[in-house]
C-alpha cells in the first residue's frame, strides 16, 4: 500500500475527530479517512476532503458540519473538496473498521478477498451479529454507494458488507 | 484549445448523465428489490461523476454557467452522448445489455483517461474506475446469468443485444475536440479501445452462450447531437422542474 500523505494540524484533531459521517454516525470522519489535510492560516482553517464515492450525498452535510464544529472551536474555515488522491477502504482506521463492526457493518476485507466474496465464490464476510462466516451475497450493491448486502446463513440476520475499494 | 477542451469534457460526461437518467427511471420500478437498488446506487455513481466533469466545464467557461445550467439549460442538439446510452429500458436484459456494452467501453476509456496530462481529468478518471469496475461487474454477471439461464431469458438478452449491437461502433468514433485533446495529449484515442472491447465483449458473450452479432451495419449521430427519438422524451423528464419552475435553485 502507498502511503499517502495526510496532512492535519495536531491542535485541529480533536476537533474533526468529533465529526461524524451522517450514514454511518458512530464513525468519525477522521476514522474514515475523508479528511486529507487541516491547516491552520492566519486563524482561519483550510481542510480538503475527499469523497469515498463520487455520488456520496454525504459530502455536502459532512463540509456544513466541519464549519460549524470548528467555528464553535473559534475558528472560520474553508472545504475543499478534492479527488486526487481517490479515497480507499485502506484508510479507515483499525478503530474505525471496529466501530462499523459494533454498529452492523462488517468492514471491508482486502481487494482479492473482496472480489471472492462479490462474486459468490468464498465465504469469507463474518457476520456482525454473530461472528460466523457462513454469509453469502445477497446483493452486490446495498443501501448506500459504499456497501453490499449480506445475509447470515447461521443466524439468518441480513447485514451490510462495506465494499473493498482501492 | 479552451472551447475544445469544454467541448470534450461535454463528450465523456454526457454519456454518464444521461445513462444516469436511465436507471435512475427504475427507482422504484425495478424487477426486484435488491436490482432496483442496485441500478439507482449505479446511476448515483454516474452522476457523482457527471458533477465533477461538469463542475470543471463550469470553470473552464469562466462565464458564470454552472454545473446546474450545463446538465439542465441544453437543447436536444446540444447533447453530445452515444446513441446507445439513450435507449430505453425496453426490459431487464435490454437495461443490462446496454449497461454492459458501455460499461466495457467505460473502463477502458478511463484506464487511458488516468493518463491525461490534463490533472483534473487524470484525478476524476483515477476516481470513477474504482466504481465503475464494480458496474461492469453487476452488468456482466447479468449478461451471463440471463444468456446462460432459461430458454426465456436467453431469447430476450439474445434480442436485447441483437438491437443494441448497431450503436456499439459510435463509441469508438472520433470527434473534432477529440481529436484536438488527443494531439494535446490530453484526450483519449477512442479509435485504439476497439479491438480490445470487441474482443472483451465477444468472451463474455461466448461465456453466456450468446451469440455474437453479424450485423456490420452501425447506427451514429448521438456524437454530433444528432439522436433517436428516444432523446427528447427523456429531457422533458431530466429537465422538467427547470421547464416549469425556469431558475429554481434547491
Amino acid at each position: 500500500m502507498i502511503t499517502e500523505i495526510q496532512n492535519i494540524d495536531k491542535n485541529l484533531i480533536e476537533i474533526l475527530s468529533k465529526v461524524s459521517d451522517p450514514e454511518i454516525p458512530v464513525l468519525s470522519i477522521m476514522d474514515m479517512g475523508v479528511v486529507r489535510s487541516a491547516l491552520i492560516e492566519n486563524g482561519n482553517v483550510k481542510v480538503e476532503i475527499t469523497p469515498t464515492y463520487s455520488g456520496c450525498p454525504a459530502m455536502d452535510v459532512i463540509g456544513d458540519d466541519i464549519k460549524k464544529a470548528l467555528k464553535e472551536a473559534g475558528y472560520e474555515s474553508e472545504i475543499e473538496l478534492i479527488l486526487h488522491p481517490a479515497w480507499t477502504t485502506d484508510w479507515i482506521t483499525p478503530r474505525g473498521r471496529k466501530a462499523l463492526e459494533d454498529y452492523g457493518i462488517a468492514a471491508p476485507l482486502e481487494a482479492e478477498a473482496d472480489k471472492d466474496v462479490l462474486l459468490n465464490e468464498k465465504r469469507l464476510v463474518k457476520c456482525p451479529q454473530c461472528g460466523s462466516t457462513n454469509t453469502k451475497l445477497v446483493s452486490q450493491f446495498g443501501s448506500t454507494a459504499c456497501k453490499a448486502q449480506f445475509q447470515c446463513d447461521d443466524c439468518h440476520e441480513p447485514f451490510d458488507y462495506f465494499k473493498c475499494l482501492k | 484549445m479552451k472551447q475544445e477542451l469544454y467541448n470534450y469534457i461535454l463528450g465523456i460526461a454526457d454519456n454518464s448523465l444521461i445513462l444516469g437518467q436511465r436507471l435512475g427511471e427504475l427507482t422504484g420500478h425495478g424487477p426486484t428489490l435488491e436490482t432496483d437498488i442496485a441500478c439507482t446506487n449505479i446511476s448515483l455513481d454516474l452522476f457523482g461523476q457527471v458533477r465533477s466533469y461538469f463542475q470543471y466545464a463550469a470553470k473552464i467557461a469562466g462565464d458564470g454557467r454552472t454545473e446546474d445550467d450545463i446538465a439542465m439549460l441544453r437543447k436536444e442538439r446540444e447533447y453530445v452522448n452515444v446513441l446507445l446510452v439513450e435507449q430505453p429500458n425496453t426490459n431487464f436484459a435490454y437495461t443490462m445489455a446496454r449497461q454492459f456494452l458501455f460499461d466495457v467501453y467505460h473502463l477502458a476509456f478511463l484506464s487511458e483517461l488516468e493518463k491525461s496530462k490534463d490533472l483534473t481529468l487524470s484525478a476524476i478518471a483515477k476516481k470513477c474506475i474504482k466504481e465503475v469496475r464494480y458496474h461492469e461487474r453487476f452488468s456482466s454477471d447479468w449478461i451471463k446469468r440471463l444468456g446462460d439461464g432459461t430458454e426465456e431469458s436467453k431469447a430476450k438478452m439474445q434480442e436485447a443485444i441483437n438491437d443494441l449491437w448497431t450503436y456499439t461502433d459510435e463509441l469508438f468514433h472520433q470527434t473534432e475536440a477529440d481529436i484536438a485533446m488527443v494531439s494535446e495529449g490530453i484526450g483519449v484515442d477512442v479509435t485504439k479501445l476497439k479491438d480490445g472491447y470487441y474482443k472483451y465483449v465477444n468472451e463474455v458473450l461466448e461465456t453466456a452462450t450468446l451469440e455474437i452479432p453479424e450485423s456490420k451495419y452501425f447506427q451514429k449521430g448521438g456524437k454530433k447531437g444528432i439522436h433517436t427519438e428516444h432523446l427528447g422524451y427523456l429531457l422533458t423528464e431530466l429537465q422538467y422542474m427547470q421547464r416549469t419552475y425556469p431558475n429554481m435553485e434547491w
